[in-house]
């Protein structure tokens, strides 16, 4: 064998190596955090887990519904707010931003995705809680879902705005001139043709963001309450429930692990299981999307 | 010429990419209900020439023009471009449907200009679809995706599309360049039928295309500065068989392009 080829073969080795060092972390962390999971999963039983509305650990009580109900409002909140603005951004930065402002926004976008978590908690700390507080509503103190999806909106901003507006940028210039010569405005053109034909690329734009703001932790501590309790309306219309305190799955490991023993911690690594699953599902989600959208050729 | 009216016309037309002169000078009549052909080597600015009758070059920067671009006698670029590119359609040189159905793209243009009611969209669609000459093809499939046509069968499609919105004027850029024999023929025969009631203006690479289906032709030559000139424009068979510069001859007979 030349000396070339002998380094060739050793380079794949290496990476062959490296390949399988990351499946195998992935697979030891899951098969940990189950193994310590068994006995909540045995003795709790994984339907009382999931279903289960109080978590009462004093009391031998591990039902995780509110906190799967607190991270999964605080996602639909975040989404809600953020993905307008997100996309909103993709699109003015792919189709209509002049250049040197996109010069401008984008680095910024890029910052904002940069910035460590705690510093947006401290952010919400500060400035949306006080100003959240300001609303008048029974049981409203500032912390809970409104100022935690403001705050998550804003972290899964940058994710979804630069994914869509790669998607949107991909879009073929065929398409665009097509519609405009047809007598389209810039606007028309962007909603009736760019847009749909970027709508898979978007889709796991959102999808990427999901996974963010399910798996995000400390900036959800520092502003959502942390109270373990069935966010609801306290008694007001429906939309009420955001001004509720909660707590997130994440949240509930980070807060709790550091004293519990026993079951109780075997719980909390049953929560870690339940994450876990969610952004498997999330992830592979996107990837089906994207797969669909790289398949899928101009479609 | 002097029996038919003008329905395009420029008038000491001149475009320019930056500095770079593209078109110089450029004036002509450009006669209704008739197909006139621009021929010329590559790179003389057909395109660019056939680009200006609905303002697509706006879309490129640092485009500039100088001169005079008439439809009907008004100014275009003192029109609304919208109401412009509703009356002058173009086809484009490689067929580009949306990523929609059949249905969606032929009623694409008449859904953005206002119209809702799902039966007059419906026989908008079929009648553009049989100018087209597509709709046997396709008529029992509208939902099907038009990507998955043949690129033949795409080329009528953005033809239909473009007829949907009732033009006057229609612009075709080598509309059958990415095409084969086959589907170029009926491009061809398609056209013969769409000039009784449109203005068509075709460019052309091909000579024997442009003589087979233009009435008029316009020769469009660069000059020593790379700028494209206007060099002869007439009926077909007089630039064919007795044209009046010796460049449009040389071109012609194959001695240069
Ligand atoms: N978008 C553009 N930017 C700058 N120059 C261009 C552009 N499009 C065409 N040109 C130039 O203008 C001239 C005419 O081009 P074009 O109209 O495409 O010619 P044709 O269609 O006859 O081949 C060429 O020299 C070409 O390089
Ligand atoms: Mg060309």
């Amino acid at each position: 064998m030349t000396r070339k080829g002998a380094v060739e073969s050793a380079m794949r080795t290496v990476l062959l190596c490296a390949g399988l060092a990351s499946l195998l972390i992935v697979a030891m962390t899951g098969i940990f955090i189950l193994r310590e999971a068994m006995p909540a999963f045995r003795e709790v039983g994984v339907w009382r887990l999931l279903s289960g509305s109080e978590w009462r650990p004093g009391q031998e009580l591990y039902g995780l519904l509110p906190m799967i109900a607190g991270s999964g409002l605080v996602t639909l909140g975040a989404v809600c707010l953020g993905l307008p603005i997100a996309l909103g951004c993709g699109i003015f930065l792919a189709e209509t931003a002049p250049g040197w402002i996109r010069g401008v926004v984008k680095p910024s976008i890029e910052l904002l995705a940069g910035i460590p978590s705690v510093v947006y908690g401290l952010f919400g700390l500060v400035v949306l809680v006080p100003a959240v507080r300001g609303f008048d509503y029974p049981g409203n103190a500032g912390f809970g879902l409104l100022s935690a999806s403001i705050v998550l909106a804003v972290m899964i901003l940058p994710t979804i705005a630069s994914v869509s507006e790669v998607a949107i940028r991909s879009v073929p210039d065929e398409y665009r001139k097509g519609a405009l010569a047809l007598g389209s405005t810039r606007w028309e053109m962007i909603r009736t043709v760019v847009l749909p034909a970027a709508r898979s690329g978007i889709l796991s734009a959102v999808v990427l963001g999901l996974g963010r703001a399910v798996g995000e932790t400390i900036a959800m501590i520092m502003v959502i309450g942390n109270s373990v309790m069935m966010p609801s309306a306290m008694g007001g219309p429906l939309p009420g429930i955001f001004l509720s305190r909660a707590r997130t799955l994440t949240g509930n490991i980070a807060v709790e692990m550091s004293y519990a023993t026993g079951l109780h911690s075997s719980a909390l690594f049953a929560t870690g299981v339940v994450l876990f699953v969610l952004i498997m599902l999330v992830n592979s989600a996107a990837r089906a999307l994207m797969a669909r959208n790289a398949g899928g050729g101009r479609g | 010429m002097a029996d038919t009216v003008p329905r395009l016309r420029t008038a000491g037309y001149n475009l320019y990419y930056g500095s770079f002169r593209a078109l110089r000078d450029i004036t002509i009549d450009i006669p209704e209900n008739s197909i006139t052909a621009i021929i010329g080597p590559s790179g003389c600015g057909k395109s660019t020439f056939l680009r200006s009758f609905n303002r697509m070059n706006e879309l490129i920067p640092g485009v500039t023009v100088t001169g005079k671009v008439l439809l009907d006698g008004e100014d275009i670029f003192r029109a609304d471009v919208v109401a412009l590119r509703r009356k002058v359609g173009m086809v484009f040189q490689r067929p580009n449907p949306f990523p929609k159905s059949i249905f969606d793209n032929v009623s694409y243009g008449p859904r953005i200009h206002g119209t809702r009611d799902r039966g007059v969209l419906a026989s908008i669609v079929e009648r553009s679809l049989r100018d087209a000459a597509l709709w046997d093809e396709v008529k029992d499939d509208q939902q099907k995706s038009a990507l998955a046509l043949s690129g033949g069968q795409q080329q009528r499609l953005c033809i239909a599309r473009a007829l949907a919105v009732e033009p006057e004027v229609i612009l075709m850029d080598e509309p059958a360049s990415a095409l084969d024999p086959v589907a170029t023929m009926r491009i061809e025969e398609l056209m013969q039928s769409l000039k009784q009631r449109y203005t068509i203006v075709i460019v052309t690479h091909n000579m024997q295309q442009a003589a087979r289906v233009s009435d008029f032709t316009a020769f469009m030559m660069t000059d020593g500065f790379r700028a494209g000139n206007l060099v002869e424009f007439g009926a077909t068979k007089q630039i064919f068989t007795t044209p009046a510069d010796s460049r449009t001859e040389d071109y012609i007979s194959g001695r240069f392009g």
